[in-house]
């Protein structure tokens, strides 16, 4: 499902965020990504949905290929992967109701279909209850929330998520993860980057550790593994 | 794209003038503005040249005919006068026809003059373009019989040069006025744009189309331009409507000139209003957006 090759990202500014990678992550799997802050976990995850272009190295998703992908065919493979931002990233004109809703009209559902199934994910993620609200009427925690029920609501084969529990309480994060794992349990690969112990060390799945832009652990049923 | 697309992207643009509140103020004070001076200026404009063509309309070129002339010559002098290139019309006014306006001007003393005519016959000839009356004047001076040919001389060259250095002038004014418009609408559009560049580019992170962005903000053009509009339509026709009202009656006594009749002038000089409008609305929008949308 995804395949780097021998991944390198150099910034403008002469940060290299990734230096040589090469992964494959198979359809279904469930693959946490952790690593000391400034590692380059956000970097990974942003090349695998084109917010960041590698320098150079190929990026295969579903076997297209992200470096040959013309800009217009960019939110077809958007569409394919539901993204939890690590800052959020909510419309702030639009309240939540609208926020999620966004997701499903850009491929032009119905609005049945819509009212429907954003309504369901917002009880899922236990948000139902402020639907009118506008995002800065939330905390962090909420907000988080919302992104997360965007990015499941058009029932994406993909799910990438940039610290999905960083703002939450600890009852909170494990709600989120027992959505993550009812949506893997239905086939859909999740890959997320946490800094969260606890929920690595107990939820047990792949874990790929990140540290100075190159992979330097991957390991199956892994632990967190490293002080920070 | 799918009809509940286009209903949203029609709500979502709404949605949006309303949320945007004084930015859609700014905008549409700009565009209020701007069509209201266009607005006065053309309604201005349109009347003058009116006035200019009346103007030129009323010159002719007086043909005085010799008075050896005979009968067969005057047929054959109003023949030739007609076959001049750049000639209209030409009418013919025998000397009796001249005797009577002179006696309608200065009264009823001149019918002594009856018996005995010193009036030449007349013919009285109107260039197809008025401006080249110099010119065809010349050219029927050149064939047999004539006596004099006048067409106040002098006197229209300076009525043309000025007719058309002033509607060059108001050309200018009005293509400077709407390139500053164009220029002052598009960049208080980008600003609320530039507001709101984040947005796009979730939208795009998010999987929109360029499309799928464009479309709202270009409708929001549209509308901006739409309420630009409506002062300038009711400004524009209530003043047409009571200077015509006021100087109609008393340009129609000197029957020289006229002003342009309020319908349907009014409405297409309204229309033109909303049609601007709507462009740079639409055009500022589009121009703005551009940029954003390379996420
Ligand atoms: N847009 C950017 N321009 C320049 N440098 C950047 C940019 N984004 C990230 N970097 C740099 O690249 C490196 C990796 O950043 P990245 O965001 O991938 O780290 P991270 O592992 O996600 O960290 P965290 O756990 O704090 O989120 C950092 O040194 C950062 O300063
Ligand atoms: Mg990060």
């Amino acid at each position: 499902m995804i395949e780097m090759k021998n991944v390198y990202k150099k910034y403008p500014n002469g940060i290299v965020a990734a230096n040589g990678i090469d992964v494959e992550i198979k359809q279904g799997e469930f693959v946490y990504v952790v690593g000391p802050s400034g590692a380059g976990k956000s970097t990974f995850i942003k090349m695998m949905y084109r917010e960041e272009r590698p320098t150079s190295g190929d990026i295969f998703i579903n076997g297209t290929n992200l470096s040959t992908l013309k800009n217009s065919k960019v939110p077809y493979l958007r569409r394919q992967i539901g993204v939890v931002f690590q800052d959020f990233k909510l419309l702030p004109r639009l309240n939540v109701y609208e926020n999620v809703a966004f997701a499903l009209e850009v491929i032009e559902e119905t609005p049945k279909v819509i009212r429907n199934r954003v309504m369901e994910v917002l009880e899922l993620v236990g948000l139902k209850h402020k639907a009118r609200m506008f995002p800065t009427e939330l905390s962090g925690g909420e907000q988080q929330r919302v992104s997360i029920a965007r990015s499941i609501v058009n029932t994406p084969k993909l799910v990438i998520a940039d610290e999905p529990t960083g703002n939450l309480d600890p009852d909170t994060s494990w709600e989120i993860m027992n959505i993550f794992e009812e949506i893997n349990a239905r086939g859909t690969t999740i890959i997320m980057a946490t800094h969260n112990r606890e929920i690595v060390n107990t939820i047990r799945h792949r874990v790929i550790v990140v540290e100075g832009g190159l992979i330097t652990r991957d390991e199956d049923k892994g632990e967190y593994g490293y002080e920070n | 794209m799918k009809t509940r697309t286009a209903n949203r992207h029609f709500r979502d643009s709404l949605k949006s003038i309303s949320r945007n509140g004084w930015m859609t103020f700014a905008s549409v004070s700009a565009v209020t503005v701007t069509l209201l001076l266009v607005g006065v200026f053309v309604m201005i404009m349109m009347n003058l040249n009116k006035i200019a063509d009346d103007l030129e309309r009323d010159v002719e070129i007086k043909v005085i005919v010799e008075l050896t002339a005979d009968e067969a010559s005057i047929t054959a002098l109003e023949e030739e006068i007609k076959n001049t290139p750049g000639v209209a019309e030409v009418q013919y006014s025998p000397k009796e026809d001249e005797l009577n306006k002179l006696v309608m001007d200065f009264g009823e003393d001149l019918r002594l003059f009856e018996q005995q005519n010193p009036l030449h016959n007349v013919f009285y000839a109107k260039a197809a373009n008025p401006q080249e009356t110099e010119q065809v004047a010349k050219k029927i001076d050149r064939l047999d019989n004539t006596f004099e040919v006048k067409y106040g001389e002098g006197k229209i060259e300076r009525l043309f040069s000025f007719l058309n250095t002033s509607r060059n002038v108001g050309l200018v004014l009005i293509l400077a006025l709407l390139f500053t418009a164009m220029f002052l609408i598009s960049n208080t559009i980008r600003i609320t744009i530039v507001a709101r560049r984040r947005d796009i580019e979730i939208m795009k992170l998010v999987g929109a189309t360029n499309w799928f962005i464009r479309i709202p903000f270009i409708l929001e053009g549209m509308w901006l331009g739409i309420l630009g509009a409506i002062i300038p339509i009711t400004l524009v026709t209530t003043l047409y409507y009571n200077i015509h009202k006021v100087v109609a009656p008393k340009l129609a006594q000197g029957n020289l000139f006229e002003l342009l009749d309020f319908s349907p002038f009014i409405y297409q000089v309204n229309a033109l209003i909303l049609l601007m409008g709507v462009l740079i609305g639409v055009w500022g929008s589009f121009m703005s957006v551009r940029k954003f949308l390379r996420v």
